[in-house]
């Protein structure tokens, strides 16, 4: 199994990625390369096999639904690129 | 004054034959020497460095020092540090100051020790060789015209070239490990959990855990006391006691069952590298273990999981990055969408967006099953597999990389044949076992490198095992020339 140049443009999208038009052959071929490299994981057989997602198997820990944190706005706001009152500023989203 | 061990320096700053001050402005004059070429730190710090030195002589002064308290050390750049930029060797984040301190480097400062710099990775930690740098890639002091491993490549040189005392890696796929390797130094990744990740940059949750880097097992354990332990800011966090990892490293090997899995001997492994394992067996022998082959059927598989799970949980963690409230923004967005992809296409290396976009293609509708899912359960069939291995011994012997040290620019076109390099290192961090790597040998002047892995909190005994090893064999002792 391999990508074509629309697979690759759907993934990025999904990513919201930017890909240039010179970027797509290179990233197609580097993709599908990977592509191969995964599919090795097909030729086991893991029916009945419980999927692990955290090697030791611990559970979420719960804390007291106590506010904790400090109003820390300004602090992390000075590394913003563009804010205004307090809000992050971003183009126009509502048409 | 850099040849000293922790422990030694630690003497020396206690008993005033040094200060602080002392050390770290010859450290800092030694960066200035040599990083130019070697392309180590990211950042330096002076300013701070001398700051915290000077209290650190205060604090030597009043009788309060503890055993890093003074001492110099470098931050692989993924952990944030406050008011220093933490840049995670990408351009999406060359602009971003840390607001606040990580539990590790935090940590290290409550401890009294040095913050010389931030050292270079491969971006966002994925890589094998810190050749994916937005910075540039490092150089391995030991042969300036190749890799010194990844993606803590730049602790890694730093330390080898004694521009500090030691210093911090992350681990995801062998980061620490292999990078230890490429550089004859000693370098540790905990048991998932054993050490905070609360201000470290994330790439793969499951999977990254924080660790030292150093010349020595008993600087490593100096190092570890500091790091681990549990912390409430982090979820993962494990609750489990911290042992005196240096109380425990004269124990003997006496009656240790040492095993050598047969796959990771089956074929692919350079012959120099083979032979000083050879020999390393020997040693083990020599000091009382029991060595014998085991099996890790499923250690195969865990290269085609840890490339769908790794950029699956990255493709989820980088989202973050997007333009909006810290690090790069592209120019002129014309909207939201544009903003977004533009910032990470721009921002982003190459590397960094082939592992997003394979996560994300592996979590996608239609393909979450095959891929994802698949995945998570070869997880636990090599989870079993270790499990079942530590019945029968104590610890597991093997290399950390099929070859030494390989040239800047041999591998880096190849995505795929580098993925394959990481065939050592990455069970342990699908299992959430740990592993200490420790130099076994050179050929060719260049460094060999063999990992123990060992059941999970094991890392005491790790530490024990490779100290024991460095008391009869003086690898971890030579130095590059020239530094």
């Amino acid at each position: 199994m391999s990508f074509d140049r629309t697979d690759v443009e759907k993934i990025a999208h999904l990513a919201r990625i930017a890909l240039t038009d010179d970027e797509i052959p290179a990233t197609t071929a580097k993709l599908s390369g990977i592509l191969g490299l995964i599919d090795k994981m097909q030729a086991v057989d893991t029916s009945g096999v419980t999927p692990l997602a955290h090697p030791l198997e611990t559970t979420q820990r719960l804390r007291p639904d106590t506010v904790t944190e400090n109003d820390q706005r300004d602090a992390y706001q000075a590394i913003a690129p563009a804010t205004e009152s307090g809000l992050y500023l971003v183009p126009k989203v509502i048409e | 004054m850099h040849e000293k061990t922790l422990a030694e320096l630690s003497q020396a700053l206690q008993s005033k034959t040094l200060s602080s001050v002392e050390l770290t402005q010859h450290y800092l004059k030694r960066i200035e020497q040599f990083d130019g070429e070697l392309n180590s730190y990211i950042t330096v710090s002076p300013d701070l460095a001398l700051a915290q030195a000077r209290a650190a002589d205060e604090r030597i002064a009043a009788g309060k020092a503890s055993a890093l308290t003074g001492i110099p050390l470098a931050h692989k750049d993924l952990f944030c540090t406050q008011g220093l930029r933490t840049s995670c060797g990408s351009k999406m984040l060359d602009n971003f100051v840390a607001p606040y301190e990580s539990t590790v480097t935090q940590r290290f400062i409550d401890a009294g020790a040095i913050t010389l710099g931030k050292t270079n990775l491969d971006e966002f930690a994925m890589g094998s060789s810190t050749e994916s740098s937005f910075y540039g890639p490092t150089r391995n002091p030991w042969d300036t015209e190749r890799v010194p491993g990844g993606s803590s490549g730049g602790s890694a040189a730093a330390v080898a070239a004694r521009l500090c005392a030691a210093a911090t890696g992350t681990d995801t796929g062998g980061s620490i490990r292999q990078p230890a390797g490429f550089t004859a130094l000693t370098g540790l990744k905990p048991t998932y959990g054993r050490v905070s990740r609360w201000g470290m940059i994330a790439y793969a949750s499951s999977l990254d855990q924080g660790g030292p880097m150093a010349r020595s097992a008993e600087d490593c354990a100096l190092m570890l006391q500091v790091m681990a332990g549990f912390d409430d800011k982090d979820s993962t966090s494990v609750e489990h006691p911290v042992d005196d990892y240096r109380a425990s490293l004269n124990d003997s090997l006496k009656g240790l069952r040492i095993g050598l899995p047969k796959e990771y001997f089956a074929g692919g492994l350079d012959a120099a590298t083979a032979d000083a394992i050879d020999a390393a067996v020997k040693q083990f022998q020599a000091l009382g273990a029991e060595v014998k082959e085991i099996s890790l059927p499923n250690a195969e598989l865990a290269i085609p999981a840890y490339y769908v799970i790794a950029p699956a949980e990255a493709s989820s963690n980088l989202s973050r990055f997007d333009g909006v409230r810290f690090g790069y923004r592209c120019n002129d967005p014309v909207d939201l969408t544009d903003l977004y992809k533009r910032s990470r296409g721009e921002g982003f290396g190459p590397e960094v967006k082939r592992r997003i976009m394979v996560g994300a293609y592996a979590l996608s509708a239609g393909y979450y099953d095959a891929y994802y899912l698949q995945a998570q359960k070869i997880r636990r069939l090599i989870k079993n597999d270790f499990m079942a291995a530590y019945e029968q011994v104590d610890a597991i012997l093997c290399p950390t990389s099929p070859t030494p040290a390989f040239k800047i620019g041999e591998k880096i076109d190849d995505p795929v044949s580098l993925y394959l390099t990481d065939i050592y290192t990455i069970t342990a961090n699908l299992a959430g076992v740990p592993g200490i790597a420790l130099p076994a040998g050179f050929a060719n002047g260049l460094p060999l490198g063999m990992q123990l892995l060992g059941p999970y909190f094991s890392e005491a005994r790790l530490l024990n095992i490779a100290h024991q090893y460095q008391q009869v064999t003086d690898w971890h002792q030579r130095a590059p020339a020239g530094y």
